[in-house]
C-alpha cells in the first residue's frame, strides 16, 4: 500500500478525532445548546458563539501560516477551494441548510460525532442526510 | 464561569472545545492541505462527491469524529444528548443534506473554515444559514412546535 496514502489518512483521523472531541467539549453534539443558540429571541444561550469564536482564532492563525508553506507538511500541494462567485445556488443552499440546522439543533459534524452518544437518534439523522445528499447527486446527473 | 443573565452558558468548554474544532481544522490544512468541512467529506466517503480527496482519507477523518466525542464522553463521565424525534430527525437531514451539497458547505466549512479564511462566500453563506436558523425556531416557536425533551 502507498505510504502517502497512509500517512493522509493518519492525518485525517488525527483531524476527525480532535475535530469530534472539540464538538463534544463544546457541547454541540447536544441539540440543546444548538436550538438554543438558534433561539435569538427566546431562551437564548450564547455558547455557539464561543466555539465558533475559539475554532475561527485559531483556524486564523492556521490560514496566517499557510501561505508560508511551499506544501503542506504530509502532501505535495494544497487543495484549497478557489470559487469566488456569491451565487443564487450558494444562498439558496444555505438558506436551506440553515432550516435544517434549526429543526433538530444538528449539523453534519455534530451528527457523525453523536453516534457514539445516542446511536439511534443520531443514526436516523445521518442516513437523512446522506440522503438527502443523494438527490442532489442524482438530480445533478440528470441536468 | 457564567455569563450573567445567561446561567445556562457554558463559555469556557464552549471556548475550549472551538479550540480543539480550530486545530484539528489547522491539521487538516497544514498537514493535507485540505479543508475540513464534514459535509463534504460525508459526500465524499459515500461517493456522493467527486474529490481529490481519497476516499480512505475521507473514512478516516469520519470515524475520527466519534472516536473524539467517545473519549470526551469517558473524561467527562457522560453527555447530555437530547435529541429530536425520528420524524423531525428524518425532515431535518434531509435538508441538511440537500442543503449543504446545494450551498456547497455547513457549519464547519463555511463557518470554520471559510470564515477565518475571509472568505466572502463563506460570509455570505454562515451569515444566511445563521439568519434562516434564527427564523426557523422563532417560527417553530411561535407555532408551539415543541422539538427536543
Amino acid at each position: 500500500m502507498n505510504t502517502r496514502i497512509i500517512i493522509a489518512a493518519l492525518v485525517a483521523a488525527l483531524s476527525g478525532s480532535v475535530f469530534g472531541a472539540g464538538l463534544a467539549l463544546g457541547g454541540m453534539t447536544d441539540p440543546v445548546r444548538v436550538r438554543g443558540f438558534l433561539d435569538l429571541f427566546g431562551d437564548w444561550d450564547p455558547t455557539l458563539a464561543f466555539v465558533m469564536g475559539g475554532a475561527v482564532i485559531v483556524m486564523g492563525v492556521a490560514w496566517l501560516v499557510q501561505p508560508r508553506l511551499a506544501h503542506p507538511l504530509f502532501a505535495e500541494k494544497f487543495s484549497l477551494p478557489g470559487t469566488q462567485d456569491l451565487t443564487p445556488r450558494l444562498i439558496g443552499g444555505s438558506a436551506l441548510f440553515g432550516i435544517g440546522w434549526a429543526i433538530a439543533g444538528l449539523c453534519p459534524g455534530p451528527g457523525i460525532a453523536a453516534l457514539v452518544i445516542e446511536p439511534v437518534s443520531a443514526a436516523i439523522f445521518v442516513i437523512a442526510m446522506l440522503a438527502g445528499m443523494a438527490i442532489v447527486r442524482f438530480m445533478e446527473k440528470d441536468v | 464561569m457564567t455569563i450573567p443573565g445567561f446561567p445556562d452558558a457554558a463559555p469556557v468548554a464552549g471556548l475550549a472545545g472551538g479550540i480543539l474544532i480550530g486545530i484539528a481544522a489547522a491539521i487538516m490544512l497544514l498537514g493535507s492541505g485540505r479543508i475540513a468541512g464534514v459535509s463534504g467529506i460525508a459526500a465524499r466517503a459515500t461517493g456522493l462527491a467527486d474529490s481529490t480527496m481519497a476516499r480512505s482519507s475521507a473514512w478516516a477523518f469520519l470515524i475520527g469524529l466519534p472516536l473524539g466525542a467517545f473519549v470526551v464522553s469517558l473524561v467527562t463521565g457522560g453527555l447530555p444528548a437530547n435529541f429530536a424525534s425520528p420524524v423531525y430527525l428524518v425532515v431535518a437531514g434531509l435538508i441538511v443534506g440537500i442543503g449543504t451539497r446545494v450551498g456547497s458547505g455547513c457549519t464547519s466549512g463555511h463557518g470554520v473554515c471559510g470564515m477565518s479564511r475571509f472568505s466572502q462566500r463563506s460570509l455570505v453563506a454562515t451569515l444566511t444559514f445563521m439568519v434562516t436558523g434564527f427564523a426557523t425556531v422563532a417560527i417553530m416557536n411561535a407555532m408551539g412546535l415543541e422539538v427536543l425533551p
